[in-house]
């Protein structure tokens, strides 16, 4: 039964590719006001969980609504946010060009300068795109996914590549964004990530939810969420 | 460090100003392009400029308008199948489809960046092909279906890059898009006449929509309407249209 505060109810989700399937009746609800994070090895399925989520993959059956809505409905414009894994940039514009840009599609985005400022860009914002260091393109990218002052935001492994001062940085910012309001669901391989952040831990195998509860209760036989995680998922390198 | 208001405050800003936006950005981004501008406008010049200047057997008269047809043909099709496909490797598309511009908006903003880039083209190309001595002889009909012609030549066009760009790894589209131009540039009846290719291979080449925008305009820069051309452009628009309809996708 769906809770009633749920940002994401995702019920029984199929999505096949070339006749393999990656989802497999996966069902989690992310609720309003919290981080959830979902856990999974590589191939596990978070990418497209999110993808299923912001209409951009139809899944074979099952059901996704966001805020309430079915994904897809045009009331949806504009509240929800996305840090994609892949660049989520054209590789020749300068970060404050295309931060401005994301801003003028929204009523009433964050001020580009300040936001800038607040994720450590200055120094790189004319820079290229494609000439930033791995960790400043993924800043650029949380900075793309925030500017337009989402209600719910997907953040897909949102720290990859980036240095341990930035990752502490985006950890802080990502504390700041729950308690203004802002509801998250982020992907992550980092088990200190989900440990830091999440209010609800998903972790995801093979297309479907193995396990799931808060950290505590997920570590609570006392086995760190490493273990869990490695007791419920299984290694394609083994397979 | 100034502090940021991060609470809540979705609201999308009007649709217009959306897709000029993107319009803007993405006509911007092409022209930084130095390979992009290379097909849009170096080709052409360089074809118009050899044509007048060079022992070749073809006039002005069909020379102006066949440059003006290469010029729909690289910018609707060939830069757009190949910005697309890297704009759906990299992750573009899937970014921008969530935010208030979204799919459709995204699309009309494309098409607006096109039509942006082509009125440049048209400009600058018949500009220096008058400037080289074309005298074109438009009638206000032969005028009206050239510009129905264009229209239905870039539609078309448009729809078999997206196909493209949709399906295949950007680098297969860099290298397959840049293949069909400089093919069907020079064997697709574009910049020359269809009466000039082998009797056996004329229908063939009459039914490609490279040769209907050919023979279109230059057709109507002599004061000459020609329907075959429209028909066979709304052909292939209808049937490009849904082959990327179906075919596209959003991410890699």
């Amino acid at each position: 039964m769906p809770s009633p505060d749920s940002a994401v109810r995702v019920a029984d989700l199929v999505v096949n590719f070339g006749g393999r399937a990656v989802l497999e009746r996966l069902s989690l609800e992310a609720k309003t006001g919290a981080l959830t994070a979902v856990l999974g090895p590589n191939g596990a399925g978070k990418t497209t969980l999110i993808r299923c989520c912001t209409d951009l993959i139809r899944p074979v059956s099952g059901s996704v609504q966001v805020l309430g809505l079915p994904v897809g409905s045009r009331q949806l414009a504009g509240r929800i946010g996305l840090m994609p894994q892949s660049a989520g940039s054209w590789s020749g514009i300068k970060a404050i060009e295309l931060l401005h840009y994301l801003a003028g599609l929204y009523a009433n985005p964050l001020p580009v300068p300040p936001l800038i400022e607040r994720l450590g860009l200055s120094d790189c914002a004319k820079t290229p795109y494609r000439r930033l260091s791995g960790g400043q393109q993924q800043a650029v990218n949380l900075a793309g996914a925030l500017v337009g002052r989402p209600e719910f935001v997907f953040l897909d492994e949102p720290t990859a590549g980036m240095d341990p001062h930035a990752r502490r940085a985006t950890w802080l910012l990502l504390r700041e964004l729950r308690a203004s309001g802002v509801t998250m669901l982020l992907t992550t391989h980092a088990m200190d990530e989900a440990e830091a952040l999440a209010d609800q831990v998903f972790i995801v195998d093979r297309g479907r939810v193995t396990i799931s509860g808060t950290v505590r209760q997920l570590t609570k036989s006392g086995g760190t969420l490493e273990t869990v995680f490695l007791n419920h998922t299984t290694s394609r390198a083994a397979s | 460090m100034t502090a940021l208001d991060l609470s809540p405050a979705p609201a999308p800003a009007p649709a217009a100003k959306r897709i000029i936006r993107h319009g803007l950005i993405e006509s911007r981004l092409l022209i930084r392009n130095g390979e992009q501008l290379l097909l849009a406008l170096v080709i052409p010049l360089a074809i118009l400029v050899a044509g007048r200047f060079a022992d070749v057997s073809m006039s002005l008269d069909l020379l102006g308008p066949s440059v003006l047809a290469l010029a729909v043909w690289s910018s609707a099709f060939t830069s757009i199948a190949i910005t697309t496909a890297f704009e759906r490797r990299y992750g573009v598309l899937e970014r921008l489809a969530t935010t208030p511009l979204g799919k459709s908006g995204l699309l009309a903003g494309k098409g607006l960046a096109v039509i942006m880039i082509m009125l440049g083209q048209l400009v600058i190309l018949t500009g220096a092909a008058v400037g080289l001595g074309w005298r074109p002889r438009f009638t206000p009909l032969s005028a009206l279906i050239a510009i129905l012609t264009v229209i239905l030549a870039t539609a078309t066009f448009v729809c078999l890059a997206l196909l493209l760009a949709g399906r295949l790894r950007a680098e297969s589209v860099l290298a397959v898009a840049n293949l069909i131009y400089v093919i069907l540039l020079v064997g697709g009846g574009l910049i020359i006449p269809v009466s000039r290719y082998p009797a056996a291979l004329r229908p063939v080449i009459e039914a490609l929509p490279t040769a209907a925008l050919g023979e279109g305009l230059r057709a109507a820069a002599h004061g000459l309407v020609l329907g075959w051309p429209v028909v066979v452009l709304l052909a292939w628009l209808v049937a490009a249209g849904l082959a990327a309809w179906k075919g596209f996708r959003w991410t890699s």
